[in-house]
């Protein structure tokens, strides 16, 4: 509707009274303007003087751009290097500032500058191009067909079926031969699943005559005692003595990454064995797997009150004092328990664990 | 203009080029090329930029990055590690860090970008959907976006667990258990993946193989071929006034468009320099080298990741043992389901819709998402679906700073995932049926003058005016529903496309489609009596 047309509305209605302000209502958009944002002065003639301003503010921004490159060589070659270069956190930290700092102050000053030259100074008209069919007319596609067809029979392709079913075969173990060749990605999985360090250790223990192997503090190697364990509440993390020897040494953080045990104290009146597992426990200090049955997270979190076990990424929770039965949470099964004893006043484990670790897999059963 | 001919710096590689490819033709057809103008269109481009700022900086990192898993005892120069047993891949890391000049800011840039990149596809991808750009002929680029997301997600969870800090490694755990509960082969993709049992020595050079070759390669030429097909089609429009099924409006990509995309290039680097220079983001020292014993407490994945972590913590603890074998369903529902619905039901979607509405015409002007309320609803819903999902990935995290109980938030999210979306479909549903009726209102009545005429008789009326015409036609883009025939004719005879089970269900989710519409349009008294505006508003 062009003004004009409401213009004249207007002046045939000389009658027509008015109370109050009239509202702006014709002047007011319902639709934002998203349409057309640049550029804004197109299509019409620059005003010069206003133009020559834009110019400049253009350029300024350019400028600051070159600035904040030269900033940047500057500091890299100026400062970043002095005293022996960059060297820990402070030094990391400062480069970073100045680096990112005059970095982005080069690009953003470049981005405006050339933003305030398409909208201020662009002189181009929005135009407007044809759309056209995609597809090709119909007899086009006929004599595409035909073609085509022309073509098969000249091969020979349709009339000589041998040749075709025979080519066919060749064709079809191309596709599975890359996918053969991908077997020695990896060892099949046999019965690595089913046991841990643990079995080896305590089998190696009981060559000796021992009882079981000790179990040592990770991170500091130490066996434990049952003494030093005697805290009601308290809760460490234990591997099988001699893990990092016995294992060839790029094997250790595998082995570690499934005998990884947690050892926890829970008051005895309130410990519930499992049947059979009457004597896995010394006093209350009992020991399950710390992957988690769910997907193999450590489950790291023991909370004193409640004797909950808490798996930190995706909350699966399980009852110490009830063999590690699932309270909550994703994981369906309980953590795997670790036969303990007492020898020489130290902790061992008499066995491994009767099942296998961490997350569920088809095989398991 | 006329007067000017190019310097002969220009001239001369022009001609060159064109003795030897015949290169002008195509400049000459292709520099005025139309870029019609809407700031959602702009989002698409941050992905672009994002993914070339990506190989930037990624290139950077490879210069230094060690791909190994040899175990070092680090003595670079952040004393706080000195003297700990790590893989090389971190001891690398720490070195690009804090003793490569500019390489903390490289890898926070590099890490931002793949924030962005994600999330700015996200973003384009939705406005796609809302406004119908998918429709044909323009599907294959929908699928090609689709897939580029999905290999976005791999290659960003490759990204960054190759530092082989605490956090990364305990997201390859989770990918290593996810992997075991695949029934039949689970074990074996395990295996085949580490090279042996986790983590080995093997995950982090193949990763890296994957992340810095194979997946970009890919994604490399997805987005080659989404440009090309986006060139060759031209761009959909937003129904305004000269935006037509026959034409488009707008700049010519010389040097209009050129000139604001290389602006918006530079804003999108700008940006993530900022970030990269004052945000921190994943400060793998502080995490400590992997270790498989070890954890910290509200451990996040990328925010592109969380739907997953989501799912996972949220499903009931479902596993089936029969005849000796495991079925963990509390890992392999979450991991596969959703996103599968979600990407499997996107990809699927433009199909669907042409098969419902029967319409397969070709479609360069986008819909208001008001006027397609099913669509627009069905996209709201696998929204809220989405983001309930990607919430519930940290619940934990929802759950300490608004002090509810986590078992609580946990049980929240259960429900609100299937209850959410149907409420999201309804509402906006509702919405958009409301705002069809304003539209119908509009131009159907006119807009409210503020003019209040009073009649001989004394009535006071409001003078409604017609609305202005570039938004008139705006409004006016709604294609109104046009009713099939009955799905059964009077004589019992079956209407074609309604036969059998599957045209029956095709009729009736037709129905759906289209049975609430409100129709805009203009009344035939209204037409072009405008002028006698008087009589009209006295009627209303």
């Amino acid at each position: 509707m062009s003004d004009e047309n409401k213009e004249t509305a207007g002046a045939q209605e000389p009658r027509e009274r008015v109370i109050g302000t009239p509202s702006p209502a014709r002047d007011k958009a319902l639709l934002a303007d998203g349409d057309m944002s640049a550029p804004a002065g197109a299509g019409e003639q620059l005003d010069e003087a206003s133009a020559k301003r834009a110019e400049r503010i253009v350029a300024l921004f350019f400028l600051l751009a070159f600035a904040g490159s030269v900033a940047f060589i500057a500091y890299y070659i100026g400062w970043s290097g002095r005293d022996g270069g960059m060297h820990g956190v402070l030094r990391a930290r400062e480069s970073n500032f100045w680096l990112g700092g005059t970095m982005a102050l080069s690009f953003l000053a470049m981005a405006a500058g050339v933003t305030i030259w398409v909208r201020r100074l662009m002189a181009s008209k929005p135009i407007i191009q044809e759309r056209h069919e995609f597809a090709a007319d119909p007899q086009s596609r006929a004599v595409f067909a035909e073609d085509f067809m022309a073509g098969a029979e000249d091969s020979g392709l349709t009339k000589r079926p041998l040749l075709r079913r025979t080519l066919l075969l060749a064709a079809a173990p191309l596709g599975l031969a890359p996918l053969v060749l991908l077997r020695d990605l990896g060892p099949l999985p046999e019965k690595r699943l089913r046991s841990t360090h643990w079995g080896d250790a305590v089998e190696k223990a009981k060559r000796q005559g021992k009882k079981g192997v000790r179990l040592v503090v990770d991170g500091t190697h130490r066996p434990l005692k049952v003494t030093d364990f005697a805290q009601v509440g308290s809760m460490i993390t234990v591997l099988p003595e001699g893990i990092e020897e016995d294992v060839p040494h790029d094997q250790v953080l595998t082995q570690v990454a499934k005998a990884v045990t947690i050892l926890i104290n829970v008051p005895e009146e309130k410990f519930k064995p499992a049947e059979g597992r009457e004597n896995w426990h010394v006093n209350g200090i009992v020991a399950y797997s710390k992957i988690c049955t769910h997907v193999g997270c450590p489950a790291a979190l023991y909370e004193q009150t409640t004797h909950h076990i808490l798996c930190p990424c995706h909350q699966s929770t399980f009852d110490a004092t009830d063999a590690a039965k699932v309270v909550f949470g994703p994981a369906a099964r309980p953590l795997p328990q670790l036969p303990l004893d007492v020898e020489d006043g130290y902790l061992v484990a008499t066995g491994d664990f009767p099942e296998p670790i961490g997350p569920s897999f088809w095989e398991r059963g | 203009m006329s007067e000017s001919t190019a310097p002969k710096a220009v001239e001369a590689p022009l001609n060159f080029l064109d003795d030897r490819l015949g290169s002008t033709t195509f400049f000459k057809r292709n520099m005025k090329k139309v870029f019609p103008d809407h700031w959602s269109f702009m989002l698409g481009e941050i992905a672009l930029y994002s993914f070339i700022i990506l190989l930037l900086t990624g290139t950077f990192l490879t210069l230094w990055f060690k791909p190994s898993m040899v175990e070092v005892v680090y003595d670079g120069s952040y004393t706080k590690l000195q003297g700990v047993k790590m893989s090389e891949a971190y001891a690398s890391t720490l070195h690009i860090s804090f003793d490569v000049r500019g390489g903390l800011l490289m890898r926070q840039i590099h890490h931002w970008a793949a924030i962005l990149f994600m999330a700015s596809i996200l973003a384009h991808m939705l406005r796609v959907f809302f406004t119908g750009a998918y429709r044909k002929p323009r599907e294959l680029n929908w699928l090609i976006g689709i897939g580029m997301f999905t290999m976005g997600m791999l290659e960003g969870l490759f990204g960054y667990s190759l530092p082989d800090d605490l956090l990364s490694g305990t997201g390859l755990r989770i990918t290593q258990g996810v992997a075991e509960s695949i029934p039949l082969v689970g074990t074996y993709i395990y295996m085949f993946l580490f090279g042996g049992e986790f983590p080995g020595t093997d995950i982090v050079p193949r990763m890296y193989m994957l992340h810095i070759l194979l997946i970009p390669g890919l994604i490399l030429g997805l987005i080659t071929a989404h440009m090309m097909i986006m060139w060759h089609q031209k761009h959909t429009a937003m129904p305004t006034q000269h935006q037509t099924e026959q034409q488009v409006y707008g700049y010519p990509f010389y040097p209009v468009f050129m000139a604001k995309t290389g602006a918006y290039f530079l804003f999108t680097f700008g940006v993530l320099a900022l970030l990269g220079a004052f945000a921190q983001i994943n400060p793998i020292w502080l995490f400590g080298p992997y270790d498989p014993g070890a954890i910290s407490s509200a451990s996040q994945p990328d925010w592109y990741m969380g739907v997953l972590e989501g799912s996972l913590r949220i499903m009931p603890n479902w596993e089936i043992t029969a005849w000796g074998h495991t079925l963990s369903l509390n890992v392999l529902i979450p991991a596969l389901l959703p996103l599968g619905i979600v990407f499997g039901g996107a990809a699927a979607w433009p199909f669907i819709e042409q098969w419902v509405t029967g319409d397969k015409r070709h479609h360069h002007v986008n819909t208001r998402p008001r006027n397609a309320p099913v669509r627009t609803a069905t996209g709201m819903a696998a929204v809220t679906f989405y983001g309930l999902l990607w919430i519930a990935g940290a619940n934990d995290v929802v759950a300490d700073r608004f002090s509810v109980s986590l078992f609580a938030t946990t049980w929240f999210f259960r429900f609100a995932v299937f209850l959410g979306p149907v409420l999201a479909f309804i509402v906006t549903k509702r919405i958009c049926l409301g705002l069809q009726r304003k539209d119908a209102d509009v131009i159907g009545h006119g807009v409210e003058s503020g003019i209040i005429l009073m009649s001989p008789e004394g009535r006071f009326t409001e003078r409604h005016e017609p609305a202005r015409e570039e938004e008139r036609v705006v409004l006016l883009s709604k294609e109104n529903a046009r009713p099939e025939a009955p799905a059964v004719d009077a004589r019992g005879v079956p209407a074609p496309g309604a036969k059998g089970p599957l045209g029956h269900l095709r009729s009736r989710l037709n129905r759906a489609w289209q049975f609430d519409d409100v129709p805009v349009e203009e009344h035939a008294e209204n037409g072009h009596a405008e002028l006698e505006g008087d009589k009209e508003t006295a009627r209303h």
